[in-house]
């Protein structure tokens, strides 16, 4: 349960290895913080990303296996961690960038693209809403994209993945309302992490600690949606009038 | 595969919060008028258990709890007044108010009113309240000879101070259980005998801090009724002292005394549904509290003040909760024994320190403990103090100023408490261990929780 001034207890990172949803993890109030559970395949980087947070003095933080591409396994997953103790904030964090010439090549990558960013998201996050809304209580962050707005070209798989995942999230939102659990989309624009490393940068690419500081401010303010950087919302309200002939030739 | 059902909310379910409007959690709420129906409750509880809500006049989440089952109790609301022997029995849904209506021209007071009348009687036993006779009376729960309790699994127990070591125990488990321990059905209390229903008030206004201690602690002894005012954003610290007793009808004058046991307690307005939150900041306070203090008098003695004048100014305005706006607020409220009174003056500091605006700073003397394990009052001073929750810096101040209190022996009020931590708790309570075993026992399968009882591991 959050308390009167907003501190969380528990928190559920699913894709625990997710820059962004760590640095969150980081830049929440964590007085009243006593379990983090890190969703994730087992990796060496889940066990690194346990160890920074318990290194920041973040109590209570643990790794628990999962894939989001096994739906088979989410419901039992969810409700075991569930059923250990509310969870006041989930971070909806993973995805996968993918290839879109590997893709357009390979439909079985973009099969592999769309599996884990919608289908995975769409499995558990529905899971998670119905355990939200048992408990009475509790938020849900989806981090979807810039990308969803408008797919281009250069990665509309991608994009396509994460403008379903978006609709999905509003859709939740809605069904959620006046459960007292609540749901927070958030659209960054591109991020400087692992995922984007080699990418030539689009303009307002941002830092993942920042995506973190508009998240946290989103939650206390009872936000359902969120850009970030925040004036990407005018920026991407632009190009989504843009007529296609000319959107098509806008550099990548 | 389990079926799921849709995320549709049916309508009974509402959203719950306390009367600081800080965290709302949705419970099924049900409202019971009778015994049978409390236990038709307990048998059809669904896996997030069950809580008894009263008129949900604490600040914090001790009367909600998410997805579980919340008893509106105000429907359990008989109250049959015994004059002969100077009780009253009341369902757990009566408020002091509607009481108050029917007792005092009966020639009856309540042992002990809170700051509002518009409390529950469950409510009063489960928090085990206060109010400004604690040096004299003790709290609310000294006073009850008996209380019926639907169990979890809807056994009726009946529980007095003076029963077997088993019932003893249950029962102070119970005062101050704060709803963990079952749902308190009706109680039996004893009365106050009063001739008239006026107060005979001294007022004293003081400069500072330190002054107001001392004439607290010179005069408290003198009077059955006791309470400061603290202007929490005057640098000084100054109040305003209000103490008195029970008029006799013969301070009355005569043309009077053939209604001195009239009772009124008006609402005079309602605070708008919407205020921003902008509203209450520190100069509407600090105006506010000015002409606060400079109403009272310099000195006045044996002023004559009716009832609710005196115990409840701010029932005039319903709804004043809204005043704080969306953000809602937190009550801070904590107490500390005689040998650490500088505490009162640090937090007064800490408050301001952080731009805190109060108007509502009360501060009073508490007399001798009671032997409930999680009762709140202990000898020495207690504060409490509203604080909108938006005040930048808030938690980290009073993080603080729970180790200041814990450090110095005190604790805080559950049904004031929202953001307390679970090792503060545990620190500052040194019985939990004892409560919690006697808890375990009564409810051995945790069907009675609420949001508070799972923020703070009760
Ligand atoms: C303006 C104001 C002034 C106040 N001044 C004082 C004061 O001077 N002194 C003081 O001590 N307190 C004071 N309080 C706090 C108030 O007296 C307590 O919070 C009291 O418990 C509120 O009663 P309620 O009926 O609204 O109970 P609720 O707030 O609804 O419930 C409080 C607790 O009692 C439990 N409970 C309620 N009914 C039952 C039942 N039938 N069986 C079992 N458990 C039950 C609930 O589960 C919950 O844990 C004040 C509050 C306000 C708003």
């Amino acid at each position: 349960m959050n308390d009167a001034l907003g501190e969380p207890q528990s928190v559920l990172v699913l894709g625990g290895t997710s820059e962004i949803a760590l640095e969150t993890v980081k830049a929440l109030p964590r007085a009243r913080i006593r379990r983090v559970v890190l969703a994730g395949r087992p990796s060496p980087a889940r066990d690194e990303a346990v160890a920074a947070l318990t290194g920041v003095g973040i109590a209570g933080v643990t790794a628990v296996d999962f894939d989001a591409k096994d739906t088979g396994a989410h419901a039992e997953l969810i409700n075991s961690i569930f059923d250990a103790g509310d969870i006041d904030i989930t971070l909806l964090a993973f995805g996968i960038l993918g290839n879109q010439d590997d893709a357009e090549a390979d439909p079985d990558h973009a099969i592999d693209v769309a599996t884990t960013n919608y289908t995975g998201a769409v499995s558990v996050g529905l899971r998670v809403a119905q355990r939200l809304k048992t408990q009475g209580h509790g938020s849900l962050v989806v981090f979807s994209s810039v990308a969803g707005d408008r797919a281009r070209r250069s990665n509309y798989v991608y994009g396509s993945t994460k403008a379903g995942l978006d609709a999905f999230a509003q859709g939740l939102g809605d069904a959620l309302h006046g459960s007292g659990a609540h749901v927070l989309v958030v659209r960054p624009g591109m991020v400087r992490t692992k995922m984007s490393a080699g990418l030539k940068e689009a303009p307002m690419t941002t830092n993942p600690d920042v995506v973190a500081g508009i998240v946290v401010a989103a939650l206390r303010k009872g936000k359902e949606t969120v850009y970030a950087p925040g004036p990407l919302r005018f920026v991407m309200a632009a190009l989504k009038t843009l007529p296609r002939p000319i959107f098509r030739k806008l550099p990548n | 595969m389990s079926a799921v059902s849709p995320l549709r909310t049916t309508g009974e379910e509402q959203l719950l919060t306390g009367w600081g409007r800080t965290s709302p959690s949705l419970a099924r709420v049900r409202e019971p008028r009778d015994v049978a129906d409390i236990e038709q409750a307990i048998a059809e509880v669904g896996p997030r258990g069950l809580l008894a809500r009263g008129l949900g006049r604490s600040y914090g989440d001790a009367a909600q709890s998410g997805g579980a089952t919340v008893l509106d109790m105000t429907g359990v609301s008989a109250i049959d007044l015994d004059a002969n022997a100077g009780t009253l029995t009341a369902g757990a849904g009566a408020s002091l108010d509607d009481i108050l209506r029917r007792i005092v021209p009966a020639g009856f007071f309540v042992p002990v009113t809170p700051g509002t009348r518009m409390v529950t009687v469950g409510g009063a036993i489960a928090a085990d309240v206060h109010g400004k006779n604690h040096h004299v009376d003790g709290t609310f729960g000294s006073h009850v000879r008996r209380l019926g309790l639907l169990g979890s699994t809807g056994e009726r127990h009946e529980l007095s101070p003076t029963g077997s070591k088993r019932e003893c125990e249950e029962f102070w488990a119970t005062v101050g259980g704060m709803g963990l321990t079952g749902v308190i059905t009706d109680a039996t209390v004893d009365l106050i005998p009063i001739t008239s229903s006026l107060i005979s008030v001294d007022t004293e206004r003081t400069p500072d801090l330190d002054s107001t201690m001392q004439s607290m602690v010179a005069g408290d002894d003198r009077y059955r009724y006791s309470v400061a005012w603290i202007d929490s954003v005057h640098p000084s610290g100054r109040g305003v002292i209000t103490r008195g007793d029970h008029a006799d009808i013969s301070q009355l004058p005569a043309e009077q005394r053939p209604s001195a046991l009239n009772y009124r307690a008006k609402v005079v307005g309602t605070a708008p549904p919407f205020i921003p939150g902008r509203l209450l900041n520190k100069l509407t306070v600090r105006a506010f509290n000015e002409a606060w203090y400079r109403k009272a008098p310099q000195r006045r003695v044996a002023e004559l003040q009716p009832i609710a004048e005196f115990f409840h100014p701010l029932d005039f305005v319903q709804d004043w909760n809204r005043v704080y706006g969306p953000g809602g607020f937190v009550q801070y409220q904590f107490v500390v024994p005689d040998s650490a009174s500088e505490v009162v003056g640090t937090a007064l500091r800490t408050l301001q320190g952080v731009g805190a605006p109060s108007f509502l700073t009360v501060l009073k003397r508490f007399g001798a403990a009671n032997p409930g394990p999680l009762s709140f009052p202990q000898p020495g001073w207690t504060l409490a103090a509203d604080v909108p929750a938006s005040v930048p810096g808030l938690g980290r101040a009073l993080d603080q100023l729970d180790e200041l209190v814990a450090g110095a022996g005190g604790r805080l009020y559950l049904a004031k408490d929202s953001r307390q931590s679970p090792d503060m708790l545990a620190r500052t309570y040194p019985r939990l261990a004892e409560w919690q075993a006697i808890r375990d026992r009564m409810d051995p399968t945790g069907l009675f929780t609420s949001d508070l009882a799972r923020r703070l591991s009760l």
